[in-house]
């Protein structure tokens, strides 16, 4: 397996505050690779970082092996990187379908086209159907948004990022906000397109890394003290003192 | 070009501007604290005109017509703020725009229905009337530095009412924050009904200060609406020093450009083009300011912090 | 079929047949009234392209009539006074200026309206037809403040404007063409992404989409259509003055949209029509009532001169009470 996405010695501090220290992480393609830690570890610092929209104070983020350190955000989405929200953000008057339609019809470049009807458009209608189906949504394709639960959001937020057909999905926090059971539709969701996707999950809920990730890497004050799959994370005493203790 | 010409001139443009700005202010002061566009604030600087206008033949004493008129606008701006402005706050900006374009078209109508349709002239005393010259061959007319004079008052005791009272601190807060004030435990329904009826006063002040000169007319208030809304959106909406700046800048500019255009263009061109040119240039200056103001900042000179 | 495509069926049919029966009957005013209603509806149809569909709040779009009337008077001011040749009168340069006039003025105001948002937005729209409305009110060439008549109408091929029915037939053949261009401009890819902006512009922007430019087209197709709508207007009225692009006919213009229902196609159009007939009803009855007031009170009184108060305070009451305009009342129980 080869890294999609290199970080090597990340450097980034707010008046003298260190929010990113010396943060070294690679993820290869195909994997699941989730990244925890504590409230205030950097988390939100870090995808801030890697999507473009903060830039690091030193070190490189390398993206198929092409260095994007000083990379704009909106020529990473077109390199093959796309990031879900820690808050959904949908356009809530619109149906379900027409929301996932829209993020495909993004995909197929500009829509400077005034003719033709698009939700009489197979392809774009076809393709957000088989999203729909994936995040297990078909049955509300014609539904309001406004009209889904919570959970279903965070389903079409998938969806969304599943349409950009990107080679990296970063998603932050995706289970944030849900109940257990909404959880449990989650981790299975996520079950289903790993493998075919790289994914590199930022995430709070314990339970849901655990039983997802291929490799865990944890962030303490900014710096990965430990990557390993779940079970080296399990058993590393580091971890357990620095995170898992807290908890215990 | 001459000397004494500018020297009227520019003050006429600081007249037009302080007038400006006790419309602006009270604009600019209801959305900022309120986030309510009330295209209907132009008719209570109408509503002023008039009354002032009645009350001067009443009372046989503009002065006093002034100061009985302010309560009366500020109650008018009450009784709008209760019937129609209240029930719009939780609605979005169409429906202000939509809601309050109907009350101009009633209040407008009830203009014309009690003071007919024709304008009514204003008597100054003859205290008022006079000239003062001011050196030179500079003779200015008394009324127009009583304009100045207590445009100037009133922007001051606004300054002083904002940043220097408790309830200037209230609006303060309350523009930048509401749930604060809310929680503050201050009854924000009777504020924004003083901030609404402080708004209407201001504007009311303006339009019995002009009345004088150009006498009070229906729909003296649409014209004067549409420069406000330019000065709040040049010094930035909810700007209190914004509307001020903005306010001088604009009267200044629209009053110079008119009288001076020409000859400024006669520098660059025949003297027929200057004059084909300078009045439609003249007239679409302010816009142009405007246009170019938003072009490098799109929020105005002094947006405020929050919004 | 829907409820609102049947509802905006039979307006059309109804506006199709009704003024023709009118005016062959003798009562040519009707056929006026239509005239101008549908006139005004494809200003509204196109307002509600940026208004309802695209969240644009634009209050100066009377400007754009203003402008379309303008660019059919003044080729046939110079025709008749500087006697520039016959295109002057030719109906299809008229329109084609019109458009042009329009879509740049909507290219330039647009760039920079756009830039900024909500209320800023309403006012600076309102701020520059503003500026139309004084620039033409300076030139005194143009009869300024009094308006300029035109003294000839449009020359087209196979129609004479002099003819009501000719004008109220192409009048007619516009607006449905309007309401199938917005029909079709809003369910494109492009009427997506537009509505999309509307809803949530930063996941828009987020998904790859200059929502900017978009906007901007729609602003642009807008204002043409009602520089259009205004090039038959000044055909229609053959006077026009700086009157027409005041700060309250894009007020009306707005009215008619909301009223009749945002975002959906026949709505401005029920909206102009209801509009219009208002109008007309409450000056008919004010009117009606002046005599036995007259001989109540003893004196005259033009009550039909007051039909806005009672316009005004039912504006008022629409706003506050009627949720989603006429198309929503009428086709209630549908999405």
């Amino acid at each position: 397996m080869a890294a999609l996405l290199e970080i090597k010695g990340l450097n980034k501090s707010f008046g003298g505050i260190k929010a990113t220290d010396d943060l070294t992480l690679s993820v290869e393609t195909g994997e699941l690779h989730a990244v925890i830690g504590p409230n205030g570890a950097g988390k939100t610092t870090l995808i801030s970082q890697l999507c473009g929209l903060q830039r690091p104070d030193s070190g490189t983020v390398l993206f198929k092996g092409g260095d994007i350190t000083l990379v704009p955000p909106h020529r990473r989405a077109r390199l093959g990187m796309t990031r879900s929200y820690q808050i959904t953000s949908l356009i809530m008057e619109m149906s379900v379908i027409d929301n996932i339609a829209l993020a495909v019809q993004a995909r197929e470049g500009h829509s400077f086209r005034f003719v033709a009807p698009a939700r009489g458009d197979r392809q774009l209608r076809d393709r957000a159907m088989d999203l729909l189906r994936r995040v297990g949504l078909e049955e509300k394709a014609e539904m309001r948004t406004v009209a889904l639960s919570h959970g279903e959001h965070r389903h079409m937020e998938i969806a969304i990022a599943l349409a950009s057909e990107a080679d990296l999905m970063l998603l932050d926090e995706p289970m944030a906000g849900l109940g257990a059971e909404e959880t449990r539709a989650m981790v299975d969701l996520l079950n289903g397109i790993k493998r075919q996707h790289t994914i590199l999950l930022i995430e709070h809920d314990m339970d849901a890394v655990f039983a997802l990730a291929d490799r865990i890497s944890v962030l303490v004050y900014g710096h990965i003290i430990a990557t390993g799959t779940p079970e080296e994370i399990r058993g590393n005493e580091a971890v357990q003192h620095a995170y898992l203790g807290e908890e215990a | 070009m001459d000397f004494s010409l500018l020297v009227i001139q520019t003050l006429n443009g600081l007249q037009l501007g302080l007038l400006l700005f006790l419309v602006a202010s009270g604009l600019t002061l209801v959305f900022g604290i309120l986030d309510f566009v009330n295209l209907a604030h132009g008719s209570l600087y109408m509503l002023g005109a008039f009354f002032c206008a009645t009350l001067t033949y009443a009372f046989g004493n503009f002065l006093l017509a002034v100061i009985v008129s302010l309560p009366i606008v500020a109650i008018l701006g009450l009784v709008l703020e209760r019937v129609l402005a209240r029930p719009l706050y939780m609605r979005d900006h169409l429906d202000h725009v939509l809601g309050t374009f109907g009350a101009i078209l009633v209040i407008d109508t009830l203009v014309h229905l009690i003071w007919g349709p024709e304008g009514i002239q204003v008597p100054l005393p003859d205290w008022l009337q006079g000239q003062v010259p001011l050196g030179g061959d500079v003779i200015v007319p008394t009324f127009r530095l009583l304009i100045i004079g207590s445009g100037l008052g009133a922007a001051g005791l606004l300054f002083w009412l904002v940043n220097y009272t408790r309830l200037g601190m209230l609006i303060r807060t309350g523009a930048s924050n509401r749930t604060m004030v809310s929680a503050l435990g201050i009854n924000i329904e009777m504020l924004f009904a003083l901030v609404f009826a402080l708004g209407a006063a201001l504007a009311g002040l303006a339009g019995m200060l002009i009345a004088p000169i150009t006498e009070a007319a229906i729909g003296m208030g649409n014209n004067i609406i549409i420069t406000a809304f330019v000065v709040i959106i040049v010094g930035g909406i909810g700007s209190m020093k914004g509307a001020f700046i903005a306010a001088l800048m604009i009267g200044l500019i629209d009053t110079l450009g008119r009288s001076f255009l020409d000859d400024i263009f006669k520098l660059a061109m025949s003297t027929e083009a200057a004059e084909t040119s300078a009045p439609a240039v003249s007239a679409m200056l302010i816009y142009i300011i405007m246009a170019a103001v938003l072009a490098v900042r799109p929020q105005g000179l002094f947006p405020p912090k929050v919004r | 079929m829907t409820r609102k495509s049947l509802i905006t069926l039979v307006v059309m049919a109804l506006l199709a047949i009704l003024p023709p029966v009118f005016y062959w009957t003798g009562n040519a005013f009707y056929l006026d009234l239509a005239t101008r209603l549908t006139i005004l509806a494809i200003a509204a149809v196109s307002l509600n392209l940026i208004l309802g569909y695209g969240g644009m709040i634009s209050f100066g779009h009377a400007a754009y009539l203003g402008l379309g009337a303008y660019a059919v008077g003044i080729p046939a001011f110079h025709w008749l006074y500087d006697g520039i040749g016959d295109w002057a009168t030719n109906g299809l340069i008229h329109i084609g200026i019109a458009v042009a006039v329009s879509a740049i003025f909507a290219l330039i105001t647009g760039a920079i309206c756009l830039r900024t948002r909500g209320v800023y937005f309403i006012m600076i729209t309102m701020a520059f037809a503003q500026m139309v409305y004084y620039l033409i009110v300076s030139i005194e060439h143009y009869g300024g403040d009094d308006g300029l008549v035109i003294d000839t109408r449009s020359e087209l091929p196979l129609l004479n404007l002099d003819n009501p029915l000719h004008l109220f037939g192409l009048a007619y053949v516009s607006l449905v063409v309007a309401m199938l261009l917005v029909n079709m401009i809003v369910n494109s890819r492009f009427g997506m992404v537009l509505q999309a902006a509307k809803g949530n512009n930063e996941r828009t922007v987020t998904l790859g989409f200059n929502t900017y430019l978009y906007r901007l087209t729609a602003y642009v197709i807008s204002g043409a259509m009602a520089g259009y709508a205004g090039a038959l207007l000044g055909n229609f009225t053959t006077f026009i003055s700086p009157e027409m692009m005041d700060w309250r006919a894009s007020g009306e213009l707005m009215f008619m949209v909301i009223l009749g229902g945002a975002t959906t196609i026949g709505g401005p159009v029920l909206g102009a029509a209801a509009f219009i007939l208002l109008e007309e009803v409450l000056v008919d009855t004010l009117g009606w009532l002046e005599s036995p007031l007259h001989s109540l009170l003893g004196t005259e009184v033009e009550l039909s001169n007051f039909w806005h108060l009672p316009f005004g305070l039912l504006l008022i009451v629409i706003v506050l009470y009627v949720r989603g305009g006429l198309m929503g009342l009428l086709g209630r129980g549908e999405d």
